[in-house]
């Protein structure tokens, strides 16, 4: 079935909208950066060569191109500073999309079985953290989370601890600040899933037999799968790429992927290597996601 | 082998723990059963028993608290008044998978990620059951409602006369004590509707079940069930067999939600031995039969049902040895409706009310039909009309 042609003018132009976006906001950067990936540094602006100058002739061009070199992806192997950046990331978000989906679904479980009016209630606070700056709400945890703020003072006033506890520069920090930040990109996925389940599937499996437990496991997990890895991958993605909270509320002896990649293009000037590791970072997420998407694919194929 | 299957399955009704009841005992008695959702009182003090072994129908318009009561047998809903009696044993409080019920829903409600077995399966996994009699108990139902050769299909891979089997095996599969059916058919075309009336109603003769259905459809009730319940505004208003809940109404409401009928509001005149004569505003003055119970009031409804009524040129006609009939009205025909089997007129009565008759085309040419504004006598008997209070 071709559906170019049951398509009319303006559909078909609406069909290549996402593409010529990919191309010119995706692929072609993506080239830049491939480029300065194969390049060197130079003191010299930009502070990269060889620069492609199109005007100085195809020898020029030819010569610019022998220049090119998979170096900067041999040192990113070989130095293992960045070999642990890319670890550490990826274990940061496993971690913390973990404790996202146990936090999340509940929340969005609990969202779905609100009555009509109700749900539209919670959905609207789900979303109203979003109308106050990111940056400021980080900042309001460091406030929090400092050695005589808020949390401090309740754990204090509760008789829970005897002396304040150093909460940041700490991965807790991290992992609290990252989790309050991804929140909402876990329950909307879930709760999309969950509440457009059919109610009557939870009571037939009860009415067959399953207590309660038995309900969650075998029919409203399974079916809300989908919506488990929307929420997964919206979290677990930028999560991998994190440099704002990390550098905010985590120590500085553990550096994740992207505070190395501001470190590379900003503090040593070294645009190649912060490419590269760009590169691979990409690479390393592509992984999941088309893992998923095969997953997806897999499950709509057998659903036929 | 499907024709000598145990009435109840000790193992699939294990977690319950409902005896069967002893002789004469109703298997499910149902008492003072009321439920309210905020302020609306969806079910008002229902008292019902049931015989083990029977096929039940409660009947009723939409939001008449049918399926609310059938969400309370099921578990789904605990009342607020009330008992709920199985075997015995009080089960208003107990949570769905402690019940031995099993129901089947409207939707169908199939597990989409589970297969036409894994869905049959389902219950019978809950109950612990050997791995062994599963596949055995699954291949039974599955030859029960036909479907072999389906068994590894998902739902979604089935048509929805398909779905509607896979769903009655699973809620059959667990033999339990007592199946409830909610408006199982209505999502099934006409044709298909009728054929599985006829199976349901094979179906629960040869396990001997208990059955209790919930439909909007009264002739999917009429054709079912041997005892009906018709429920108005959360209330039961009569239980009755299929032929006297038709005849035999016990009020307006009932004779004008079931089937179709003429009804003559008037005033109470006079008894003669077992008739009373009644006068009514559209239809002159009427004889009826005594009912059973007798009427007090003095405002009475008479109600005759349409195909009660003859219809002919010159007046009613008598056979011999029978009682005379006394009710006779003069009209013309104002309306000819053809319904293939059977004609029905409307009848402007010289009186000033309009009356419905059906006629049976018992021959296929058309030498006896009446006209429009043809002058017709509509006749009936005493013993056709139903006295109601009005």
């Amino acid at each position: 079935m071709s559906g170019r042609r049951i398509f009319a003018r303006p559909a078909r132009f609406a069909a290549i909208a996402p593409y010529v976006w990919m191309v010119l906001f995706f692929l072609v950067p993506f080239a830049f950066v491939l480029k300065i990936s194969l390049s060197q540094t130079a003191i010299a602006q930009p502070p990269y060569e060889p620069v492609f100058d199109l005007t100085a002739g195809w020898e020029a061009l030819k010569t610019a191109l022998a220049a090119l070199s998979i170096d900067n992806f041999r040192l990113l192997i070989s130095d293992e500073i960045y070999v642990f950046a890319y670890v550490r990331s990826l274990t940061v978000a496993v971690t913390a999309t973990v404790l996202l989906l146990l936090i999340g679904y509940p929340i969005a479980y609990g969202m779905a079985r609100l009555p009509k009016r109700w749900q539209a209630v919670a959905m609207v606070l789900v979303i109203v953290p979003f109308w106050t700056s990111f940056l400021i709400r980080i900042y309001a945890w460091i406030n929090i989370l400092q050695h005589d703020g808020l949390l401090n003072q309740i754990l204090l006033a509760l008789h829970l601890v005897s002396q304040p506890v150093v909460w940041l520069s700490t991965d807790s920090a991290m992992y609290i600040g990252i989790v309050y930040s991804y929140l909402p990109f876990m329950i909307l996925p879930l709760y999309a899933t969950l509440a457009k389940m059919e109610p009557a599937l939870e009571e037939a499996a009860g009415d067959l037999g399953a207590p309660p437990w038995q309900v969650f496991w075998l029919v409203t997990f399974p079916l809300s799968l989908p919506g488990v890895g929307a929420g997964v991958l919206l979290c677990f993605i930028p999560i991998v790429g994190e440099f704002v909270i990390p550098d905010l509320l985590a120590g500085s002896n553990a550096l994740m992927i992207g505070q190395t990649l501001w470190l590379e293009f900003f503090t040593n000037k070294d645009w190649p290597v912060a490419s590269a590791a760009a590169i691979v970072l990409l690479v390393v997420l592509l992984v999941p996601l088309l893992l998923y998407e095969r997953l997806q694919k897999r499950q709509l194929e057998q659903g036929r | 082998m499907t024709d000598e299957l145990p009435r109840t399955d000790a193992a699939a009704n294990a977690a319950g723990g409902a005896q069967h009841p002893a002789a004469g005992q109703p298997l499910l008695r149902i008492e003072g059963v009321a439920k309210t959702f905020g302020t609306f009182r969806a079910v008002d003090g229902v008292s019902l028993d049931i015989k083990a072994g029977e096929f039940f129908a409660l009947l009723g318009p939409s939001g008449c608290g049918k399926t609310t009561l059938l969400r309370m047998l099921a578990g789904f809903e605990a009342p607020d008044e009330g008992r709920i009696l199985l075997g015995g044993q009080d089960i208003a409080q107990a949570l769905p998978h402690e019940r031995p019920i099993n129901m089947m829903f409207q939707s169908y409600a199939l597990f989409p990620h589970l297969s036409v077995r894994d869905n049959i399966a389902f219950g019978l996994k809950r109950a612990g059951m050997a791995r062994a009699d599963i596949a055995s108990r699954v291949a039974e139902m599955v030859a029960l409602v036909k479907l072999e050769g389906l068994e590894k299909r998902k739902p979604d891979q089935l048509s929805g006369g398909q779905r509607q089997r896979v769903a009655l095996a699973r809620a059959l599969a667990r033999r339990p004590q007592l199946l409830l059916l909610d408006e199982p058919l209505a999502a099934l075309d006409k044709k298909l509707r009728e054929s599985t009336q006829a199976e349901l109603m094979e179906l629960q003769r040869r396990l001997g079940m208990t059955f209790i259905i919930v439909t909007h459809d009264q002739e999917e009730a009429m054709t079912m069930a041997s005892r009906i319940g018709v429920m108005n505004a959360g209330k039961l208003a009569q239980v009755a067999s299929p032929r006297e809940l038709y005849e035999a109404p016990r009020s307006r409401w009932i004779a004008e939600f079931v089937g179709d009928v003429n009804l003559f509001e008037g005033e109470f005149k006079l008894r003669d031995g077992h008739r009373l004569v009644i006068a009514t505003r559209e239809a002159g003055t009427l004889v009826a039969a005594e009912p059973r119970e007798p009427v007090s009031e003095a405002k009475l409804s008479v109600a005759i049902r349409p195909e009660k009524i003859k219809l002919s040129r010159r007046g009613p006609v008598f056979e011999a040895g029978r009682e005379t009939a006394i009710n006779s009205l003069d009209g013309v025909i104002a309306d000819i409706c053809y319904l293939g089997g059977i004609t029905t007129y409307k009848v402007k009565l010289d009186e000033g009310g309009m009356v419905q008759a059906s006629v049976v085309n018992s021959a296929r040419l058309d030498v006896d039909a009446y006209s429009v504004n043809q002058n017709v006598v509509a006749w009936f008997t005493p013993d056709d009309c139903v006295v109601l209070p009005s």
